[in-house]
């Protein structure tokens, strides 16, 4: 009898093993996003305040984070506090405002304080989907050249920012210096 | 007894139509009506996933039949729709994901798996068939000299 052959049932079990394990720490509801190294997607609206129009254009110059979020998720206010503080440190952030009642993010925004450079207004969705959003919150980071770099779903609070976002964050900002 | 069952295949019946989410799309024709269906059960929800994205409640889902419903009337091609999801939400919207580099174990695994467990069950029965395996089986001399003395017992016993 061969003997290797009884080596085969451990082989396959620990093929199994490390597979198994593997996808114990898997996050399914993550997905890898498309628009990793795209331009921003095009767009033209209006600001969350009304105030101005907004285009892919006005997004650029240096790096970004963009924040998706909605008055109607829950998630988006547990980040709310946080975004307020990495605003308050210098971090730029830039907010979409995804399919939401306009009047409802105006009063968000003035009671628990506005940590977004630039508010704006996709009451449509349309700026969301073009982005391959399909949920809120999610934040993208996008470059000075308004490259999309990197993307996050779910909420950003201290140890994705330490740990995913600032890096990356840190490393655009030194990038876009000369 | 009878009643019962026609009550019982109707409520399966509707259930059925419950299940799938419902719009109000008037189409131009039945063939368009057709590939939309097509679309939305061949395209996958992102948001609650293992749901095609004609049978998710999801916003998101109905966002992306709006999308699909819009792209029907302006002439797209299945194809061109089909791309226009995968640039926005990755391959993982497709549930017949395209033949590539990274998606041919995918389509070909089953495959090799299956022909694996052929060419294992061939060399298991070749085995068991062998001339080798036969003469294991055969008896040697000595053993069939006992063989025969046992039997000639069982029957001077009886």
């Amino acid at each position: 009898m061969k003997r290797w052959i009884m080596v085969v049932p451990l082989a396959v079990f620990l093929l199994m093993a490390v597979f198994l394990y593997k996808g114990l720490f898997l996050k399914p509801d993550e997905l890898p996003s498309a628009m990793i190294g795209k331009p921003f997607p095009t767009f033209a609206l209006a600001s969350t305040q009304g105030d101005r129009n907004l285009t892919q254009a006005d997004l650029q110059g240096r790096p970004a984070l963009v924040n998706v979020w909605a008055t109607w998720c829950p998630s988006c206010k547990v980040e709310h506090p946080y975004l307020n503080q990495l605003a308050q440190q210098g971090v730029v952030i830039h907010g979409i405002n995804y399919k939401d009642d306009n009047a409802a993010a105006q009063k968000w925004l003035a009671e628990f304080h506005n940590p977004y450079q630039l508010d704006i207004r996709d009451e449509q969705g349309s700026l969301g989907l073009d982005l391959g959003v399909y949920g809120a919150p999610e934040t993208f980071l996008i470059d000075a050249m308004g490259i999309i770099r990197y993307k996050h779903v779910g909420i950003v609070d201290a140890s994705v920012w330490r740990e995913q976002l600032a890096p990356l964050y840190q490393g655009l900002v030194d990038e876009a210096k000369p | 007894m009878r009643r019962w069952l026609a009550a019982a295949v109707l409520g399966m019946s509707l259930a059925g139509v419950a299940k799938a989410a419902i719009d109000t799309y008037q189409f131009r024709d039945d063939a368009e009506r057709e590939r939309y269906q097509q679309l939305t059960k061949e395209l996958r929800c992102p948001k609650c996933q293992n749901q095609d994205i004609a049978d998710s409640n999801a916003p998101i889902a109905a966002d992306l039949r709006r999308e699909i419903f819009r792209m029907l009337g302006e002439g797209k091609s299945n194809q061109q729709i089909v791309d226009f999801m995968v640039d926005r939400y990755g391959d993982f919207v497709r549930y017949k994901p395209a033949l590539s580099g990274r998606t041919w174990l995918l389509w070909f695994g089953p495959g090799i798996l299956l022909a694996g467990g052929f060419v294992v069950l061939a060399v298991i029965v070749r085995r068991r068939r062998g001339p080798a395996s036969q003469a294991a089986q055969q008896l040697s001399v000595e053993e069939r000299e006992r063989l025969a003395k046992l039997l000639e017992k069982e029957q001077t016993h009886d």
